[in-house]
């Protein structure tokens, strides 16, 4: 009897503690697991958590002709994802071990902020608040990009000074969204937003009629338009409303990992400035050009304080090839899309693309 | 308190040697005390990390941008908002209304049909019966956001362009964009007309207990319905006539791209509120049915034989007894309903989550306090709506005897 008192104590006893450690142990595991890759942030630590993981993880649009896309083998391809695989290349001599995870405009930000992911590669705009607020960093433009309308043919709309009471289907969670009540605050017209989560809802509700027109940057219209039931019947109106530096995110608080991404891109317009292409790299590294034998590594070591090695670039342009290169496969005159190079031209050919020297 | 059971049977036997904290109910507070101590400083250290985290990440922490402008730009509102002056604690507001409006006209509307249908499905006409049948196990069978998609698309692509809009009877347009409806606008000493409604209102209920006291002691059953429905109408009627007429209607006109004036209704409102009542309908009939047929056939039995049709039999004892069995799960059916409407985001309809959850948690990149707060409205949603049914289940309750 005694006994029986002294069993259901202590069973007692242990179910409380039982159930208060279970409580302890998810809540402490997961402000650890959370502390500690702070704490490795901090540090300077995403490119060792990315060697150890033995890929990068990037974050890419769900499906963007020309950014990021899979192709009909389930490759993923575009001008963001070349950036992640020449990442990849830069770290493990191969533009494979990514890992890419689609996002939509909507969770995008949130995936970078809670390190689901390691660099955002994702037509985003450059904003202030998404540096200020957001807690991030843009490493870069590799896409400058600014907003336009597509309308039916038919509808005989050749500005989009004439779409005053026009309805207009959107992506949520987009500065597009906000460029839009600006441009029609600003010009004093009427209009209806008719908001989605995702660019393929948004392009599917227009082309079924729900709105007159389609917003989105200009880059993305080209690529939307080929999704159409019938591409021919649609144009783009020549109005460019906003300014869209598109580019690389990273996370607050990782310099090393900052320049790691942003030396990437770098590289690919330095070499196709200095006519390194993926075809002649490995003959180029005879060059005597001084600057060409830095960019590739011949001459001293430009690789060792990002903790990379000293033939990083020669390994991105190898693997990946320059900027041009990407730019022509991907949204050039390569591609489908064949988008001109305009202000995405190299600053000596009268565009913006402007890369800092190696040395 | 076994433990303290026990601890008393030994008394007799054993004098109490143990001391205090081992002892009586201080042992059972001890424990309690250290385990709501525990808790509470998990609690705290849980919250306090999360933030320490969002601070260190430069992520906000605050609630400050209830307060900052909005920029952005929704269809569907119920309080006036605009880009330019609104804020984004006013866009919850629109996420919020809007939310409850498709909810609310949901559940009137999932609750209407799904009696019909329920009642149908047992009905002896066999191909009611069946008809409903199918209409419940092909309806509850397949995924909602599927229906929810079919009916945008079903009720957005056979719909014409505005150029050529079907014209309905009383000024009513009908195109891809929407229903476009003559709006009234009220003219001065239009309030004429309310008050004289509400005092027929107060008048026709006085008649209605003097109409019931009069049959109790007389017998005579005088026609009050009438009179309370000639007063309704005529009462406001001469208000409104008196007032001059104050009553204009602003008609909806094809102006450039679409329809300008009048009300409209949108058509991603249209397929939300059908797709989450029909959907919902077809749980809410086999509800009912379960309710009707756990109602002993006797009463029905007992109703014929005192002469009732069938269908007053249904309505004042079928049903009466069945509500006791149906009311708990239809609270189930009520709370589903609301929680699925924020599938909204997939039809492109402004509710909480799309507006709040979505646009304004990317645009100010509070993730931890806009999902905290939408969780906790709904929350608040449903403890409300569990708590209006099971009062309403208290008073079908007592009934049984």
């Amino acid at each position: 009897m005694f006994g029986g008192a002294k069993a259901m104590r202590a069973t007692a006893l242990l179910g409380a503690a039982g159930r208060a450690m279970g409580i302890a142990a998810v809540v402490l595991a997961g402000a650890g697991a959370a502390g500690q890759a702070l704490a490795q942030d901090k540090g300077g630590r995403t490119l060792e958590q990315v060697r150890a993981r033995g890929a990068l993880t990037c974050g890419v649009n769900t499906g963007l002709a020309g950014f990021g896309i899979p192709d009909d083998k389930g490759n993923w391809t575009g001008l963001d994802v070349d950036l992640c695989r020449a990442i990849s290349a830069a770290i493990f001599n191969d533009p494979n071990k990514v890992k890419f995870v689609p996002l939509t405009a909507k969770d995008r930000f949130t995936a970078l902020q809670s390190g689901e992911i390691d660099v955002l590669s994702r037509n985003g705009t450059w904003t202030s608040s998404r540096e200020t607020d957001l807690g991030l960093l843009w490493a870069g433009v590799n896409y400058y990009d600014g907003q336009g309308f597509m309308v039916r043919r038919k509808l005989n709309v050749s500005s989009a000074m004439e779409l005053s009471g026009a309805s207009i289907c959107v992506q949520q969670g987009t500065t597009t969204e906000l460029n839009l009540a600006d441009f029609f605050r600003s010009n004093n017209m009427k209009y209806e937003v008719v908001a989605f989560a995702t660019s393929n809802e948004a392009i599917k509700a227009y082309d079924s009629g729900r709105c007159d027109a389609y917003t989105t940057d200009a880059s993305g219209l080209y690529g939307e338009r080929l999704k159409l039931m019938n591409a021919d019947e649609h144009v783009v109106l020549p109005e460019v409303i906003s300014k869209e530096p598109l580019g690389p995110a990273v996370r607050q608080g990782d310099d090393q990992w900052y320049n790691v991404v942003r030396w990437a891109h770098f590289a690919m317009l330095n070499a196709e400035e200095l006519g390194v292409t993926k075809a002649n790299v490995d003959d180029r590294l005879k060059a005597t050009n001084p600057e060409i034998r830095r960019l590739l590594g011949v001459e001293g070591d430009f690789g060792k304080g990002m903790g990379l090695g000293a033939d990083w670039a020669y390994r991105i342009v190898k693997h990946v090839g320059n900027y041009g290169e990407s730019f022509n496969r991907n949204v050039g005159d390569g591609s489908r899309l064949k988008i001109r190079r305009g202000l995405n031209a190299l600053w000596n050919k009268g565009g913006l693309q402007y890369a800092p020297p190696v040395r | 308190m076994t433990q303290a059971d026990a601890a008393q049977a030994h008394a007799p036997l054993e004098p109490p040697r143990v001391p205090f904290w081992r002892a009586g109910w201080t042992k059972g507070a001890l424990w309690q005390g250290a385990l709501l101590a525990a808790f509470v400083w998990l609690a705290w250290s849980a919250v306090e990390n999360t933030a320490e985290n969002m601070r260190l990440r430069g992520v906000p922490t605050d609630f400050s941008f209830w307060w900052r402008p909005a920029g952005f730009d929704v269809n569907q509102t119920l309080i006036p908002f605009s880009s330019s002056s609104s804020t984004y604690g006013e866009a919850f507001l629109v996420g919020l209304l809007n939310t409850l409006l498709v909810a609310a006209l949901g559940v009137v509307l999932a609750t209407v049909l799904g009696f019909l249908i329920g009642v149908a499905r047992l009905s002896t006409n066999w191909i009611v019966a069946k008809l409903a049948a199918v209409y419940v196990e092909v309806i509850r069978n397949t995924p909602l956001l599927l229906q929810l998609l079919f009916w945008y698309n079903a009720a957005l692509k056979p719909l014409p362009n505005p150029r050529q809009s079907v014209a309905l009877p009383g000024g009513i347009y009908l195109n891809n964009r929407g229903l476009f409806a003559p709006e009234p606008i009220f003219g001065p000493h239009f309030d004429w007309t309310l008050w004289a409604l509400g005092a027929a209102v107060v008048v026709s209920l006085g008649l209605r207990a003097y109409g019931k006291r009069l049959r109790a002691t007389t017998s005579r059953r005088p026609p009050m319905g009438r009179i309370a429905l000639a007063l309704m109408i005529g009462l406001p009627l001469l208000a409104f006539l008196a007032a001059g007429a104050p009553l204009a209607w602003s008609v909806p006109e094809l102006r450039g791209f679409n329809f300008q004036g009048g009300v409209r209704i949108y058509p991603e409102f249209v397929a939300l509120l059908l797709g989450l009542s029909l959907y919902t309908a077809a749980f809410i009939a086999e509800i009912v049915r379960a309710g009707v047929l756990s109602v002993s056939h006797g009463q029905s039995e007992a109703a014929a034989a005192l002469g009732l049709p069938r269908g007053r039999a249904l309505r004042l004892v079928v049903i009466p007894q069945a509500m006791r069995v149906v009311v708990p799960p239809l609270t189930n059916q009520y709370l589903n309903l609301t929680k699925n409407s924020s599938l909204a985001v997939f039809v492109g309809y402004p509710d909480l989550v799309q507006v709040f959850a979505g646009t304004v948690l990317n645009q100010t990149g509070a993730a931890v306090q806009v999902i905290s707060i939408t969780m906790a409205v709904y929350l608040v949603i449903s403890l409300a709506t569990s708590a209006a049914m099971n009062l309403y289940n208290r008073r079908m309750a007592l009934a049984e005897r």
